[in-house]
């Protein structure tokens, strides 16, 4: 199988459904010449009316996807960072995310908003946060963020696939990330965790970037005779819980590790859903690791303190130990 | 390029404001190539007169509010240059202590308000800052700086309209360096002028030569003074170029792309204020070449004290993560 980075991956996913489908298209602010990789490219082979740029204008074209979905049409909104759907919000939550319930099932609203997620390119607050936990809030929206190129390309082909709004947020810190990812055409199903280290005594749950800290930290832990698994939810809303509820029914412990604030976070659902549905599998309270509750600081020294670590993971896992 | 009623003092000034940012900006430009600055950093190199113009028209207690380009207006309201470098480095004695870089530097104490890393984020914030203002029955204006792309976000075009039926006393300057990212601005707006667009918020609307200084202080002159007596707001469009990079290392992200063609580029060249400012002073003997270059040197060797002290200072302390959360 080829190895080809996460950014090569999402736009091998872009293109091929561009290509098989006529009613997708590119909109966003630089899409063109591509201000993330993952775009780059697509406008020498769709042109101009399958490729648009805009202007620095979030909140209208976010609402022109929308009403460009409710028309017929199958639109990739690139809105960069996670930060500017702030902008955007009242399109996405207002409109996108209730149009088909609150019209009683007369539409479908089958639209991808793409950003990028959550810290590491210290680039302080403006940039830096993450955001798929305002969205996981939302009941008619899927969230994706996905942490392997495989992953990329599969769930985002199957986002784009779906009649329903996805917002599929892709790490800046794991652009250049490599790993192997088929010739052939495959597809990721939306709410499918992956179990990337199976283990017996500890059930990690995470997404994205920290799905790498909760697999170093699990590596760690085993040198001292502790055998984690670690759960890559991939999906954050709908979310596998059959696969963690399984998971825990062997282990007996849980910890989440999500990179947003403690209150009202992903891991706040996982946790909350364990506790519930779990609660006589549990030998131990369930345990929550997030960003640290500031906003996220410019010096790379702070930023990587404010977000999970592998030294936070296995605090959380001696506790749920003891 | 013509200096008028404007007094040989406040020359001087401008220049000063414009050399200092430009000394500045080209430091931190190497430091970037040489990989010593975390973060993105975006100069303000070839607009400096816009930010020299128009902080020259304000006093201490104006105040003015920045973007994702704001290194130009900090020091033109008239920050310390070693506490900007030593935010840029993200260390504990930088303005922000660290927590805010680049793209959040801020001043209270001059009225430097804060850049602001969202595109057209500062607009509103400004309008406040002049109903502030006017609420205390203060003669303080606000000033807004941001973008040609920044034109096209929703809180230009409410701010704007909210500052005009308030009568507030902002100045919105919107300094067209003709470009968003690598979108050029003409191919983001109909239009030639965004000046224009006062016209729909029933506020006056001007078009300067950004590209020189003294203009630039002369027509912000005269919307202070307007905005001082309660005549409400002002917006000034600044027709400037932007000489390098979106941010530093662009090259990545184009990955041999490109955006602009070189014949517009040499122009702009041509047309640099630090150069058409030094030649006016100059070649009019309206201040002596000694001064200018005692002036240069004098800076030159501030910005390298501001380098050294921010490489020799800590971190911030891993505890600083929660100081000046709540008060
Ligand atoms: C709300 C928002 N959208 C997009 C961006 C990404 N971005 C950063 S700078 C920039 C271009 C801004 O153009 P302009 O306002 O003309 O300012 P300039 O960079 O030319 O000084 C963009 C699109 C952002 N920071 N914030
Ligand atoms: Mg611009």
């Amino acid at each position: 199988m080829p190895r080809k980075t996460y950014v090569a991956a999402i736009q091998e996913a872009l293109s091929e459904e561009m290509r098989r489908d006529p009613r997708v298209f590119l909109i966003g602010e630089d899409v063109r010449i591509g201000v993330f990789p993952s775009t780059r490219g697509l406008h020498a082979e769709f042109g101009d009316k399958r490729v648009i740029d805009t202007p620095i204008s979030e909140l209208a074209v976010a609402g022109a996807g929308i009403g460009a979905a409710v028309t017929g049409l199958r639109p990739i909104v690139d809105l960069m960072f996670g930060t500017f759907l702030y902008l955007a919000f009242d399109q996405i939550a207002n409109q996108a995310g209730a149009m088909r319930y609150m019209y009683g099932g007369q539409t479908k609203t089958p639209l991808v908003f793409m950003v990028q997620n959550g810290a590491g390119s210290s680039a302080g607050h403006h940039h830096s946060q993450a955001v798929h936990q305002f969205f996981m809030n939302m009941p008619q929206i899927k969230v994706i963020l996905p942490s392997t190129p495989y992953d990329g390309k599969g769930l985002l082909k199957s986002a784009i696939r779906d009649d329903n709004p996805v917002l599929f947020l892709h790490s800046l810190s794991l652009g250049g990330k490599r790993g192997q990812v088929p010739a052939e055409e495959y597809l990721i199903p939306i709410g499918a965790a992956d179990v990337k280290r199976v283990g017996k005594d500890v059930t990690i749950c995470a997404v994205g970037p920290t799905v790498y800290t909760a697999l170093d930290a699990a590596e760690s832990l085993a040198t001292e005779g502790v055998d984690a698994e670690v759960i890559d939810l991939r999906s954050l809303s709908p979310w596998d819980k059959e696969t963690v509820l399984e998971s825990v029914a062997k282990t007996g412990r849980f910890v989440a590790v999500d990179e947003s604030y403690p209150t009202c976070s992903a891991a706040s659902e996982w946790a909350a859903t364990v506790a519930q549905e779990a609660f006589h599998d549990l030998k131990a309270p369930v345990q929550r690791v997030n960003n640290k509750d500031v906003p996220m600081p410019f010096s790379p020294v702070l930023e990587k303190a404010v977000v999970p670590s592998q030294t936070d993971v296995i605090a959380a896992v001696r506790k749920t130990l003891d | 390029m013509h200096h008028g009623d404007i007094p040989i003092d406040i020359v001087l000034d401008i220049y000063t404001r414009v050399l200092r940012i430009r000394r500045f900006e080209e430091e931190v430009g190497r430091l970037f190539r040489q990989g010593q600055l975390p973060g993105f950093v975006h100069l303000y190199i070839g607009e400096e007169a816009v930010a020299a113009g128009v902080c020259a028209a304000l006093t201490d207690q104006d105040t003015i509010i920045s973007t994702h380009r704001g290194h130009g207006h900090v020091i033109a309201k008239g920050g310390d240059i070693k506490r900007m470098m030593a935010e840029l480095f993200g260390k504990a004695t930088g303005y922000c202590k660290g927590k805010g870089g680049s793209m959040h530097i801020a001043d209270f104490d001059i009225g430097m308000l804060g850049a602001i890393g969202i595109v057209g984020g500062g607009m509103p914030i400004a309008v406040g800052a002049g109903l502030s203002a006017w609420y205390s029955g203060s003669d303080r204006v606000s000033v807004c700086f941001f973008g040609d792309g920044a034109a096209n976000e929703g809180s230009f075009h409410e701010s704007l309209n909210l500052a005009s039926t308030l009568t507030l006393p902002v100045i919105f300057v919107c300094e067209n360096n003709q470009y968003g990212e690598f979108t050029q601005a003409t191919d983001a707006m109909n239009i030639t002028d965004i000046a224009d667009r006062a016209v729909g918020y029933g506020i006056p609307g001007l078009v300067a030569d950004g590209t020189d200084a003294l203009e630039m202080y002369r027509v912000s002159r005269a919307a202070v003074s307007r905005a001082r007596s309660g005549d409400g707001p002002t917006l000034i469009e600044a027709k400037t170029h932007r000489r390098g990079s979106h941010a530093e290392g662009e090259e990545v992200f184009l990955a041999g792309q490109t955006y602009r063609d070189e014949a517009e580029t040499a122009a702009a060249q041509a047309k640099d204020p630090l150069h058409l400012l030094h030649t006016y002073v100059s070649e009019n003997d309206i201040l002596p070449a000694e001064t200018l270059e005692t002036l240069d040197a004098d800076i030159t060797q501030i910005v390298a004290e501001a380098v050294e002290t921010a490489r020799n200072s800590p971190d911030p302390a891993i505890e600083s993560l929660y100081e000046d959360l709540w008060v």
